[in-house]
C-alpha cells in the first residue's frame, strides 16, 4: 500500500542545546504503509528528531505537517493523541508500577477519574498478546522484569495507542532472536494495515530485512534518502561518517600468543547466571566474549572485578588463586585489573565533575602523599592521558558531561590507562560511539596488547570480535558454548553458536538471522 | 610553547570558575543586607557589630561545616540537635570531675559526637539505611540518653574554663569563637580541595556507582564524613556551653534547620556533588546577619520566622533552581 | 493463584506495619491493668489518630519522592486557626472547619507551586515554608488560648465514643481512608503520583500528568495535616503555637511513614501502612508506660526501638549478590 502524500512531514527543523546544534534544517517524509529506516552516528541528530516528533521537546525552527496540516506538540500526550507513538531507547516504563498499569498509563480505562482495574487488565492482556508477549504476567512489577521483557511491554504499550506513525528507537537491542522475529511479524502486519513505521537501528541486518526507505543523517542534517537495498553497506557508512571508510582492523600477530596465563578462571559460577566457566588470558592476548545479549558476559566481567558476591570456583592471577572482594582490591598493584564499565554515564564517569577530576579519580592514592593530592603530578598525568588518547576537550576544568559520547568513552578508558593496568576488562566499549573514534580505539587496543596487557573484550558487534580478538568465547546461558581461535572466528560461527546451533553439524541453521 | 600557554589558560579559567554564581549572589545579599540595615541604624556597619556577628555565627558555622560534608555526599544529618546538646552536656559533666576532667572536657565532648557520627555512618554506609531516617532515630536515642542522664532537669554542671575561653574570650580583639571557626574552615577547605578524601566525597555525591567502580573505598569515606559531622556538631555544642556558661536542654534544636539552610544558600546542591566551602561561609553569615537584623529591628518573633522563610525561598529561586532535563 | 502472590508482594510494607502494630497492641492490652476496655482503646486511638493524620499527609508527599518538613507547622497553624473558628453555632462551626481544611489545602498548594514551578527541591522548600507557616501561627496565637464560645460539643463528639464502644476518632480515620485515600489510590491522579515518585522522567514520557500529580499530592497532604490540627483542637480545646510540638510531629511523621513501609525514594507504599506505622510508634510509649518503665527512660527506649525498626530492612542486604544493586 503506498500513498503519494506523505502522512507526516518535517520541514526545516532546527534545534540547539546551548552551543550545540543538534539539528540543522532537517527534513523528513514519512509515508503510510512503509517502513522508513533512519541511520546515523550518535550525535547525528536522530534522537533529537524523534524527541521533537513525539512531543518531548519543541523545535527552535521549522514545522511539522500531519496529513498536510501543520501541527505542534507541547508534550508527549499531545503527540500520542495525534497518533504519533514512540518506543524510546531509554525505556519509559515506570518501575514500581505493574505491567498492566504501564501499558495503559497514558489513557487508563475508567470513569470520573477512577481506574477500572478489570478493564485495564483485559486491555493489557490483549496488547501483550498482539505484541507476542503472552508470557508476561500483567500484575508483575516492571522493576522485577529483565530488559528483554521490558522492551516487549513497551511495544505492547505502543500498540494500544492506535498509532498512525510508530517510531522504534533501537527498540530491539536487547531482544533474543525469537522475540525479534515475533516483533518483526507484528511490524509487517502493522505496515499492511497502513501504519507508517520509523525504524532507528544500528543493525544493518535488521534494516535490510525490514526497511522500504532509508535516510542517513549526519551532524544534524539529512544527507540522503534512498530505497532500501540500492546502496552497499560501505556506501552507507561513508555517508554516515562523511569520508572514505574502510572497515580495517590493525593486523593481529602472526603467531598465537604464548606464555602462561596472567588471568585464569576455573569453574567459575554465580547464582544461575554463570555456570562452570573456565578460561585463561595470556599477556598480550585479546580474548573476546561473544554470544547474544544477556548470556552472562557482563556478569563474568563483574565477577572477575570483585563486584559480585557468592562466587564459586577460582580466579587465579599469575597462577596463584586470589580472592577479589571489591574493585578496590582488583585495581591494586598486585593484581592490576581495570574494568571499562557498560554505561559510561552512570558507571564510568561523574558527569558534573571536571575532566581532570574524572581522569585522576582511579589513581588518586598514587598521585597523593599521605592523602594529600600532588597537584603537579596530577596535572602532568592528566595532560599525558589527554594527549595519548587524543581527547577533544575545551580544557580540563569543563564538566565531563559536556564532551561528546566518543570523547566521554575515551575519558573512561584514559582514567584506567593512567594506572597502567596489566589486565583490562572491557564491557561493550564501543556501543554508541562514532565510527571515527572506534577506529582509534581498535588501534589503541592492539597497541596495549602488543605492550603486554591481557585483555578481555565483550562486544555486541561481531565485526569487532572478529577483527580484534585472538580468541573468542561464545557464551550461551552462562556457559562457554565454544572457544574459537584465530581463523575459526567467523561471523557464521559466532552467530550460530550464539543461537546455540552447532555450525559444524552440516545444515545451515533454519533460524539464522543473517542473510548469507 | 603552545603547551605552556594552554596550561596557563587552563589554570586561569579554573580560578574564575571557582567563584560561581551562588556564592557571588550570597555575598551580594550580605552586602545588601548590611546596606539596608545601615539605613535603619549606622551601627550595622560598625566593627564591633560585625565582629559580634562573626562570633555568634561561628557556632552555626562550625556545625554547618559538618552538615556540608554530609550534604555533599547527597545525604543529610538530622541528628545535629541532640548531638550538639550531648556534646555540651558531656563536656560539662567531664569538667565537673576534678582537674583531669577539666582538662579533658573538650575532647570528651568531641569524642561523644564522633561516636554518634560513627553510628550514623555505619547505618548509612554499611546498612544502607536512608540517612534521613537513621539520623532521625539516632537523634531520638541521643535525646533519650540525655533525658535519662539529667533526669529531665537542666544540667547542673558548668562549662570548664577552657570552654569558656574558647567560646567567649578574645585574642587581640578578635573573638576566639571566630578564630575556632576560621581554623575549622581552613581545615575543611584543605580537606575538600587537596585530599583524596575530599575528592572522593565529591565523587560519591556525584555518582556513587561510578566512584565505587573506580576502586574508591566509598563505604569508609561515607562513614568518616558522618563521624566528622557528629564531631563538629558536638564541638559546636561544647563551644555553645562555654559561651553560655553551661549546657541546656534542647539547646541544639535551633541549629538544625539553619545549618541546612546555610549550606544550601551557599550554593551547595542538596542532591550532593557540588558546592564550595566559601559558599557555606557566605550562607552562615547571611543567616546570622538576617536573624540579628530582624531581632535588632525589634521585629516580633513571628515576623522574624515569616521573613526568614520568605527570604530563603526567594534566594533559592534566584540561583538554586534545577534545570529542566528532557 | 499467582494473582494473590502479586497482590501480597505489593502490599508487603503495609502488611508488615499492620503485623507489628497488632503485636504491640495485643501486648499492650494484655498487660494493661484495665485490660481491653473501651476507655483504653479510646485513649490509644485519640493519641494515635493525630500522628496518623500527619503521617498520611507526609505519605502523599513522600510518594512523589519528595519530603514535607512543613507538615508539622501546617498542623500547628491549623490548630491555632481552629481554636478561633470552631465556635458558635453548628453552622459557624461547620464553616470554620471547612475553612481550616481549605487553609491546609492552601499551604499545600504554596508548597506545590514552589516545587513545581520554582523547581526547588522539596526538602529546602518545606524548611522555609514551614518557618512561614509557624510564623503565622505565632502571630495569631502568641499565647495558648481558645475562643470564648468554643464549640466543645462538637469537640467532645468527635473525640468520644460511638455506641460507647468505638472511638469516634477511629471512625473518622476510617472515613478518611475509605472516602479519600482509597478512591485516590485508584484514580488516574493517584496512579500518576506513584509514577512520578518511581521515575518522573518515565512518567512524563508516558504522557502522565506529572505537574497535576505533584500538586494533588501536596494539596491533599496539606488538607490531611489540617485535619490533624483540627483534631488537636478538639482534644485540647485550644490552640498553641508550639515550635517543639510542630517539629516533633514533622519528624515523627517521617518515622511513621518509614515504619509503615513507604519508601523514602518514592513510588512505593500506602497511607494505610503509614497509619499503622504511626499507631505502632505511639504504642511504644504506651507500652513502656504499662511496663512501669521510668518515664525518664521512655524517650531512650522510643529511640532505640525506632533505630531497631529501621535497621530491620537492612537484613535484605545479606541476600544481595551483585553489589551494584546497593547503589540506587
Amino acid at each position: 500500500m503506498e500513498s503519494l502524500v506523505p502522512l507526516f512531514r518535517m520541514e526545516g527543523i532546527s534545534k540547539r542545546y546551548g552551543g550545540v546544534r543538534a539539528l540543522q534544517q532537517a527534513d523528513l517524509d514519512v509515508r503510510a504503509g512503509r517502513v522508513h529506516a533512519i541511520l546515523g552516528e550518535n550525535g547525528a541528530g536522530k534522537s533529537t528528531l524523534i524527541k521533537i516528533m513525539s512531543g518531548v521537546v519543541a523545535p527552535d525552527e521549522g514545522r511539522m505537517l500531519l496529513d498536510g496540516r501543520e501541527v505542534s506538540f507541547p508534550d508527549p500526550a499531545a503527540a500520542n493523541a495525534a497518533g504519533i507513538v514512540c518506543i524510546f531507547q531509554e525505556l519509559s516504563l515506570i518501575p514500581d508500577l505493574s505491567v498492566a498499569d504501564n501499558i495503559v498509563a497514558s489513557n487508563p480505562p475508567g470513569r470520573f477519574g477512577l481506574i477500572d482495574r478489570k478493564a485495564q487488565r483485559r486491555l493489557a492482556e490483549a496488547a501483550l498478546a498482539r505484541a507476542g508477549g503472552e508470557d508476561i504476567h500483567p500484575m508483575a512489577l516492571v522493576r522485577d522484569l529483565p530488559l528483554s521483557r521490558r522492551q516487549m511491554i513497551e511495544i505492547a504499550r505502543a500498540l494500544t495507542r492506535t498509532p498512525r506513525v510508530l517510531i522504534l528507537d533501537e527498540a530491539t537491542s536487547a531482544l533474543a532472536a525469537a522475540d525479534v522475529t515475533r516483533v518483526f511479524d507484528v511490524l509487517k502486519r502493522l505496515k499492511a494495515e497502513g501504519i507508517a513505521l520509523l525504524y532507528i537501528s544500528h543493525r544493518m541486518h535488521e534494516i535490510a530485512e525490514l526497511a522500504d526507505d532509508c535516510t542517513v543523517f549526519r551532524n544534524g542534517r539529512r544527507i540522503a534518502t534512498y530505497e532500501a537495498g540500492t546502496k552497499s553497506d560501505n556506501e552507507v557508512v561513508e555517508m554516515m561518517i562523511g569520508r572514505e571508510y574502510s572497515h580495517v582492523f590493525p593486523p593481529k600477530p602472526a603467531a598465537p600468543v604464548a606464555g602462561a596465563f596472567v588471568l585464569e578462571a576455573r569453574n567459575l559460577g554465580w547464582t544461575a547466571r554463570l555456570n562452570d566457566i573456565s578460561f585463561g588470558v595470556r599477556a598480550g592476548e585479546v580474548v573476546g566474549l561473544g554470544g547474544l545479549d544477556g548470556q552472562g558476559q557482563r556478569e563474568l566481567l563483574l565477577a572477575l572485578f570483585g563486584v559480585l558476591r557468592g562466587i564459586s570456583g577460582q580466579v587465579l592471577i599469575d597462577g596463584k588463586p586470589v580472592s577479589i572482594g571489591s574493585p578496590r582490591a582488583a585495581k591494586a598493584d598486585a593484581i592490576g585489573m581495570a574494568l571499562i564499565p557498560e554505561d559510561r554515564k552512570t558507571e564510568g564517569l561523574m558527569l558534573q565533575m571536571s575532566v581532570r577530576d574524572n581522569l585522576s579519580f582511579a589513581t588518586l592514592s598514587e598521585l597523593a602523599h599521605g592523602g594529600i593530592i600532588d597537584r603537579d603530578a596530577e596535572r602532568d598525568a592528566v595532560d599525558e592521558m589527554i594527549e595519548l588518547l587524543g581527547i577533544k576537550t575545551d580544557g580540563v576544568s569543563v564538566p565531563a558531561g559536556s564532551l561528546s559520547g566518543g570523547n566521554q568513552q575515551k575519558l573512561v578508558i584514559a582514567k584506567w590507562l593512567m594506572r597502567k593496568p596489566r589486565i583490562i576488562l572491557l564491557n561493550d566499549p564501543t556501543r554508541g560511539i562514532d565510527v571515527g573514534t572506534k577506529q582509534e580505539f581498535y588501534q589503541l587496543l592492539r597497541k596495549l596488547a602488543d605492550a603486554g596487557a591481557a585483555i578481555v573484550l565483550y562486544s555486541t558487534d561481531y565485526d569487532e570480535l572478529i577483527g580484534c580478538c585472538d580468541t573468542v568465547l561464545v557464551l550461551y546461558d552462562g556457559t562457554v558454548k565454544r572457544t574459537l581461535r584465530g581463523a575459526d572466528i567467523t561471523e557464521r560461527a559466532l552467530i550460530s553458536l550464539a543461537l546455540n546451533i552447532d555450525p559444524v553439524a552440516g545444515d545451515a541453521p533454519r533460524n539464522a538471522m543473517v542473510a548469507e | 610553547m603552545l603547551e605552556a600557554t594552554t596550561r596557563l589558560n587552563g589554570r586561569r579559567r579554573d580560578w574564575r570558575q571557582r567563584i560561581d554564581a551562588p556564592v557571588a549572589t550570597a555575598f551580594g545579599c550580605i552586602v545588601l543586607l548590611l546596606v539596608l540595615g545601615s539605613f535603619y541604624s549606622s551601627n550595622f556597619l560598625s566593627p564591633q557589630y560585625l565582629l559580634q556577628q562573626l562570633k555568634v555565627g561561628a557556632f552555626l558555622g562550625i556545625i554547618a561545616t559538618g552538615m556540608m560534608l554530609v550534604i555533599l555526599l547527597g545525604q543529610i544529618d538530622l541528628s545535629v540537635p541532640w548531638t550538639v546538646t550531648l556534646g555540651a552536656m558531656m563536656a560539662s559533666a567531664a569538667a565537673a570531675h576534678g582537674a583531669v576532667g577539666e582538662a579533658l572536657a573538650i575532647p570528651v565532648g568531641i569524642v561523644c559526637g564522633l561516636l554518634i557520627g560513627i553510628v550514623n555512618g555505619v547505618g548509612v554506609a554499611y546498612l544502607r539505611i536512608p540517612s534521613m531516617i537513621i539520623t532521625l532515630a539516632v537523634n531520638a536515642v541521643a535525646q533519650g540518653l540525655m533525658v535519662a542522664y539529667t533526669g529531665g532537669f537542666a544540667p547542673g554542671d558548668s562549662a570548664s574554663a577552657a570552654m569558656r575561653y574558647l567560646a567567649a574570650g578574645t585574642i587581640l580583639g578578635v573573638p576566639n569563637a571566630a578564630i575556632m571557626w576560621l581554623v575549622t574552615g581552613l581545615l575543611a577547605v584543605f580537606l575538600l580541595n587537596r585530599t583524596t578524601f575530599g575528592r572522593a566525597i565529591y565523587g560519591i555525591g556525584n555518582k556513587e556507582t561510578a566512584a565505587y567502580l573506580s576502586g574508591v573505598p566509598t563505604q569508609r569515606v561515607v562513614m568518616i564524613a558522618f563521624a566528622l559531622s557528629g564531631a563538629l556538631a558536638a564541638f559546636g555544642g561544647v563551644l555553645l556551653a562555654g559561651y553560655a556558661g553551661k549546657a541546656a536542654q534542647s539547646m541544639g534544636d535551633a541549629y538544625l534547620l539553619p545549618s541546612i539552610a546555610a549550606v544550601v544558600l551557599g550554593g551547595t546542591s542538596i542532591l550532593g556533588g557540588r558546592g564550595s566551602y566559601l559558599g557555606t561561609i557566605a550562607g552562615v553569615i547571611l543567616i546570622t546577619l538576617l536573624q540579628s537584623i530582624l531581632s535588632v529591628m525589634q521585629i516580633a518573633e513571628f515576623g522574624r520566622q515569616i521573613i526568614y522563610g520568605i527570604i530563603i525561598v526567594v534566594m533559592l529561586l534566584l540561583y538554586g533552581r534545577e534545570k529542566i532535563v528532557r | 493463584m499467582t494473582d494473590w502472590r502479586f497482590h501480597l508482594a505489593q502490599q508487603r510494607g503495609t502488611l508488615t506495619a499492620l503485623a507489628i502494630f497488632i503485636a504491640m497492641f495485643v501486648f499492650y492490652v494484655a498487660n494493661h491493668p484495665a485490660g481491653f476496655t473501651a476507655n483504653v482503646v479510646q485513649t490509644v486511638a485519640n493519641k494515635g489518630v493525630l500522628l496518623a493524620l500527619v503521617a498520611m499527609a507526609q505519605t502523599l508527599v513522600v510518594l512523589t519522592a519528595g519530603i514535607d518538613l512543613s507538615v508539622g507547622m501546617i498542623f500547628i497553624l491549623c490548630n491555632c486557626v481552629a481554636s478561633y473558628v470552631v465556635s458558635g453555632s453548628a453552622l459557624t462551626t461547620t464553616v470554620g472547619i471547612a475553612g481550616v481544611i481549605a487553609l491546609g489545602a492552601l499551604c499545600g498548594a504554596i508548597n506545590a507551586m514552589i516545587v513545581i514551578f520554582g523547581r526547588l527541591q522539596p526538602i529546602v522548600t518545606t524548611i522555609a515554608t514551614g518557618a512561614v507557616y509557624f510564623g503565622i501561627a505565632l502571630w495569631i496565637r502568641p499565647f495558648p488560648g481558645s475562643s470564648p464560645d468554643f464549640n466543645s460539643d462538637i469537640a467532645d463528639a468527635l473525640t468520644g465514643k460511638i455506641f460507647d464502644v468505638v472511638p469516634t476518632s477511629f471512625v473518622v480515620l476510617l472515613g478518611v481512608v475509605l472516602l479519600l485515600w482509597l478512591p485516590f489510590q485508584g484514580s488516574v491522579i493517584g496512579r500518576a503520583v506513584y509514577a512520578v515518585g518511581s521515575s518522573e522522567q518515565a512518567a512524563y514520557m508516558s504522557g502522565m500528568p506529572v505537574r497535576r500529580a505533584k500538586f494533588a499530592a501536596y494539596v491533599l497532604g496539606g488538607m490531611l495535616a489540617a485535619a490533624g490540627g483540627l483534631f488537636l483542637t478538639f482534644f485540647t480545646y485550644s490552640g498553641e503555637a508550639s515550635l517543639a510540638n510542630g517539629n516533633t510531629y514533622t519528624l515523627y511523621s517521617i518515622a511513621a511513614v518509614v515504619l509503615g513501609g513507604v519508601s523514602l525514594f518514592g513510588g512505593r507504599g500506602s497511607a494505610i501502612g503509614a497509619i499503622f506505622g504511626a499507631l505502632a510508634f505511639r504504642a511504644i510509649g504506651d507500652l513502656l508506660f504499662v511496663f512501669d518503665v521510668e518515664p525518664l527512660w521512655q524517650p531512650l527506649f522510643q529511640g532505640l526501638v525506632l533505630l531497631l525498626a529501621v535497621s530491620i530492612g537492612s537484613a535484605r542486604l545479606f541476600q544481595v549478590r551483585n553489589r551494584l544493586e546497593l547503589f540506587t
